[in-house]
């Protein structure tokens, strides 16, 4: 359940930045996160932890939303772009070459802050 | 009430984690130590493999061990028995070792021995092959194991764990004759996901593997200490 760390680490992340903006005057609304497919996150248990981590806290009116970035690989051999599937070893599909260059997946990532000031 | 403003920041969720594991290999930079991260599912001889590999390398490196464990104390005690500073690290629920908590077992590691004095650390993870894989500790190098009796599938059925991986272990090869495993597959399956990788088949039975993994370790400790 390394979602539980994950939102640990996320939320001292979004203090950080709060004690920068002045923490007593801001709302937080929504932290938007960049997810990729080829990482160990459950996007579900990701909003469900934080969900329950942050009740009685003064992030407890925010909402996480979660953009899922595609994994997409690089073919070494001809360059094209593909989507590595288990169900093919993560290979090309052009070339049945091994996955190599990751292009995208491996974002774990806070995009932004949505928040209001009083 | 102001409008809405939206705060484009672009930080890794794990930022706190990450900058802790960059603290931590600084300082294992300043002992001149190298770090070891080894990880596996549990059974998979991560122990084991310490107390056979500890045995000779001990006679030419000082080396020391962060043992991480959910529960209990078993591995770390069984790891004492060799005369070298092994700390444990009790992780409670958690199913990983993060760089807060490897930064404790150093604090402590520190009150046994100047670690000035040792050659190489090496972090044992709790059994895990999922959680692991996305928490740096500020290790150089990390390891993992794959025994035969999980199966072929298992860098596809984890790819994150052995596609972070620099050496990969295949263990338990001794029970090869006795089992319907086809080790070209989970060499393949190995390199469907990661090509780097360098890749050992060993025994903790026959030791059949041992003198290439400890010969890997010596490189690399002398590369690092620049000998």
């Amino acid at each position: 359940m390394h979602e539980v760390d994950m939102t640990k680490c996320l939320i001292l992340s979004v203090e950080e930045w709060a004690e920068k903006k002045n923490k007593k005057k801001i709302v937080v609304e929504k932290i938007n996160l960049k997810i990729g497919e080829f990482t160990c996150v459950e996007p579900i248990s990701l909003i469900n932890t934080f969900n329950a981590a942050v009740l009685g806290s003064w992030l407890d009116s925010s909402e996480i939303t979660i953009e899922t970035i595609p994994f997409e690989g690089k073919c070494s051999k001809c360059n094209r772009l593909y989507f590595p599937k288990k169900e093919n070893g993560y290979k090309s599909p052009c070339c049945n070459f091994n996955l190599e260059e990751i292009i995208s997946g491996r974002e774990l990532k806070i995009a932004s802050i949505d928040f209001k000031e009083n | 009430m102001h409008l809405p403003i939206s705060d484009k920041i672009e930080l890794n969720i794990l930022h706190q984690n990450s900058h802790q594991a960059e603290k931590n290999k600084v300082k294992f930079n300043n002992y001149n130590l190298l770090c070891l991260n080894i990880m596996s599912s549990p059974g998979a001889g991560k122990t084991r493999l310490l107390e056979i590999t500890l045995e000779d390398l001990s006679k030419k490196f000082h080396s020391a061990v962060l043992e991480g464990d959910m529960t209990t104390n078993l591995d770390a005690a069984r790891l004492e028995k060799l005369n070298i500073p092994v700390v444990p690290i009790t992780t409670g629920r958690a199913c990983h070792l993060d760089a807060n908590m490897v930064s404790g077992g150093l604090k402590l590691l520190e009150k046994k021995i100047n670690p000035d004095s040792l050659d190489i650390l090496l972090v044992e993870n709790v059994g895990n092959l999922v959680c692991p894989a996305e928490f740096e500790i500020g290790e150089h190098f990390k390891v993992a194991l794959l025994s035969i009796t999980e199966g072929e599938d298992k860098p596809l059925k984890y790819p994150i764990m052995f596609r972070e991986a620099d050496l990969i272990l295949i263990t338990k090869v001794d029970l090869l004759p006795h089992l319907n495993f086809d080790i070209n597959e989970l060499k393949s399956n190995i390199a469907s996901t990661n090509h780097k990788a360098d890749v050992i088949e060993i025994s903790s039975v026959t030791k059949s593997g041992f003198d290439l993994w400890q010969d890997w370790i010596s490189k690399k400790i002398l590369k690092f200490k620049n000998i």
